[in-house]
């Protein structure tokens, strides 16, 4: 044992050193823990099976291998945040993050790191809409949609289905108020009415009283904007024990099998929308990642993937891992012209841009980039039936 | 005017879920009360000492369940709550003899007292989170309702209906035969009444034979005991976080002095008062008030005193206007 301790070390030593002369790592910043921690699972499974993709296809800038360094950024916490992206960025010196999850978070690491070191950051899942006009040097970008839109969604959905008065709760920060804010407006706009508006904090033990406020009030429908594992779900307990509300409005923060476990037919009737697309393009995902142990059709996953393979495709268009160069070519590679790149093509995608063609990459979202620098987005509209989530539609 | 509904609206949401919470209250504020009588000082432990027979309870528990143990449809941490009891008294055991005991000694002040029961209030804090993990713990097991709402609309035929959760009755209902059971203790043996002459006049006490350091045990058993059933209903009831309980420590306080220090009727009292008012103080009375109004009126605002955001600032208010106005308390106590 003693002999082949240092031969241990070594090898170990040779193999690490190697890798990290050829491969390029991109950050993984995301909530691990916290409120978010079981959005983020397959999350993070989704952006790494794209630079798996494009590590294996052996035709990024010459062959170059990529790793993904996960980061935990909570979603709560903005020092944590910021620690761990200035850690990805300082020592482990990553070429481009993939993250952070929430809107706080993202917005705490863009201002405190990323814009401090020139680094490219692309949100899968951050949806506030005071990140659409954050000063960002052209650094920070989304392949999720604001919340402004998923509020007019929501909004059209509501009259759609014939609900004239709705309660709304929200979480208590940028993500909640920003959500709340733009359903609210949305809605009134459209002719219905919001009766009353109340803040949760989470991680309280008992959110009686706040339901009870709001059935003060009454409404055919309560408008749940918080996470699932928080207090968006303290609410619905709060509410179903009371019977105050029977149906619920669950934007994408609730939307999640944990969620179903845990009410089961309960929940019966209630509305959620979450980012999703019917182009092929998510189909193919989900099929990519059979068999990989996450379901590529889960909350945020296909964002996810997008946001890694645009990341990797833009460097492939610049010829460099260098953001101050391939920052440009984020757009370029995302929006037409150019051959239409599906899940599962980006090895296609890496020779047709090394051959000097364009690509416009569809991906999981059939992502679209406006300014600046944002998903133009497209919508899920899923019913609650016999405890599991059913879709109805695409917005 | 439909005064039946009124009145269900006002069960649903104020009087049931307040008369539980006012239970849990009042059973911590009679650990506090119990420890300030006899050892004369603010046991801010007291919150984690709740948490820690609570964390015993819970670990019991998962075991009992995991063995296939149920006593179905009550849930399985009643039989579980002997474990946590047992834990409790062990650690505040292990606490006065280590800590407090060391300052009874030196005969320190009850202001350093107090300051040493933060300190194990953090260590106890510290010693749950490393075992059971600062995150959100379900245990609730058995039947959820004894009444749903659906269930009260069905069988009375009224447009409100009382959900009544089995927790809530629980709470109640030990709560009931705990002080019950420490009123007995207190006035009627033998060594509830050495408990109270010490408390009355420690000196006189020790001349009349009682062993002090039997008294300070006896009082750290129960306040213990208080604690982890305190706790453990309240988590079956709501839901068990450790964080939680350092929050929960403000109404306790409040209610032991507004009851009136040293005194456990006044604990008991102050618990109830505490919890209607925070229940009621942020209810919206819109609807209460349109059911009792005439037929068709309906108040334009929410008819609330004071947002859910404030709920904690009415132990505040309450806090610093017994203070100010009675620092005795409902029923005469020590004047901190």
């Amino acid at each position: 044992m003693k002999r082949f301790l240092p031969l241990l070390c070594a090898a170990v030593m040779s193999t690490t050193a190697a890798h990290a002369q050829d491969a390029v790592k991109i950050g993984m910043l995301q909530g691990f823990t916290g409120p978010t921690e079981s959005l983020v699972k397959p999350m993070a499974l989704g952006g790494e099976m794209a630079i798996q993709e494009v590590s294996d296809s052996g035709a990024f800038l010459g062959g170059k291998k990529v790793v993904s360094v996960r980061g935990d950024s909570t979603c709560v916490d903005a020092a944590a945040a910021t620690a761990a992206a200035d850690r990805l960025i300082t020592s482990e010196g990553v070429a481009g993050i993939v993250g952070a999850t929430c809107s706080g978070a993202t917005t705490a690491v863009l201002n405190n790191v990323a814009r401090p070191n020139g680094m490219v950051m692309i949100s899968p899942s951050a949806t506030s809409p005071a990140l659409s006009t954050i000063e960002d040097d052209g650094l920070f970008f989304r392949t999720a949609p604001s919340d402004a839109r998923q509020g007019q969604i929501i909004g059209t959905v509501l009259v759609a289905q014939g609900i004239k008065s709705a309660a709304l709760t929200y979480t208590n920060n940028d993500y909640g108020k920003g959500l709340a804010d733009s359903i609210q407006s949305a809605f009134e706009a459209k002719g219905g009415k919001i009766t009353a508006v109340a803040a949760h904090e989470d991680g309280k033990a008992d959110y009686s009283a706040e339901v009870a406020t709001l059935a003060a009030a009454g409404g055919d429908i309560l408008i749940v904007a918080g996470y699932l594992d928080q207090g968006g779900k303290g609410m619905i307990q709060a509410a179903l024990d009371t019977g105050a509300f029977d149906r619920f409005v669950l934007p994408d923060g609730m939307v999640g099998e944990a969620l179903t476990d845990h009410f089961g037919a309960d929940l019966d009737g209630s509305i959620g929308t979450n980012p999703g697309t019917d182009s092929p393009g998510a189909a193919l995902l989900a099929k990519l990642a059979e068999g990989k142990g996450f379901k590529g059709d889960d909350p945020y996953v296909p964002e996810a993937y997008d946001a890694s393979a645009i990341l990797l495709l833009a460097m492939q268009s610049a010829g460099s891992t260098d953001p101050a160069a391939y920052k440009s070519h984020i757009e370029k590679v995302s929006n037409a012209p150019g051959e239409k790149i599906f899940p599962g093509e980006l090895a296609k995608a890496l020779k047709i841009l090394a051959d000097g063609g364009d690509i416009d990459y569809v991906g999981g979202t059939a992502l679209e980039l406006i300014a600046p620098g944002e998903s133009a987005g497209s919508f899920r509209e899923t019913t609650v039936a016999d405890g599991k989530w059913k879709t109805v539609g695409y917005h | 005017m439909d005064i039946a509904n009124a009145f269900a609206l006002l069960s649903n949401f104020v009087l049931v879920p307040a008369l539980a919470y006012g239970a849990q209250l009042a059973l911590g504020a009679l650990g506090v009360t119990i420890i300030f009588g006899i050892l004369r000082f603010a046991n801010f432990a007291h919150g984690e000492m709740m948490s820690f027979g609570a964390m015993a309870a819970i670990l019991a528990t998962w075991f009992l369940q995991s063995q296939g143990v149920s006593i179905s449809p009550l849930p399985t941490a009643l039989l579980a709550l002997p474990i946590g009891i047992l834990a409790a008294i062990g650690m505040a055991c292990l606490t006065d003899r280590f800590v407090f005991r060391f300052y009874r000694r030196k005969r320190s002040n009850p202001i350093v007292f107090a300051i040493v029961s933060v300190g194990v209030m953090f260590v106890m804090a510290g010693l749950i989170r490393i075992i059971i993990g600062p995150d959100d713990q379900s245990f609730a097991d058995g039947a959820r309702f004894l009444v749903t709402v659906r269930e009260f609309k069905a069988a009375t035929g009224l447009d409100q209906g009382i959900a009544i959760k089995q927790s809530q009755v629980i709470t109640v209902v030990v709560a009931l035969i705990v002080v019950a059971f420490l009123f007995w203790f207190l006035q009627r043996t033998r060594w509830g009444k050495a408990m109270r002459a010490y408390s009355d006049d420690e000196d006189l006490a020790l001349l009349s034979g009682i062993d002090p350091e039997k008294v300070v045990l006896i009082a750290w058993i129960i306040a213990a005991a208080l604690a982890a059933i305190a706790g453990t209903l309240y988590g079956l009831d709501k839901t068990y976080k450790p964080f939680i309980f350092l929050q929960i420590l403000l109404p306790i306080f409040a209610a032991t002095i507004l009851g009136g220090i040293g005194q456990p009727v006044g604990a008991v009292l102050g618990g109830f008062i505490i919890a209607f008012s925070e229940v009621m103080v942020t209810y919206a009375f819109k609807r209460f008030l349109a059911y009792l109004g005439p037929d068709g009126w309906v108040p334009d605002g929410l008819v609330q005193l004071l947002s859910t955001d404030y709920k904690f600032a009415v132990s505040f208010v309450i806090l610093v206007a017994v203070l100010l106005v009675r620092p005795t308390g409902i029923i005469r106590g020590k004047v901190i």
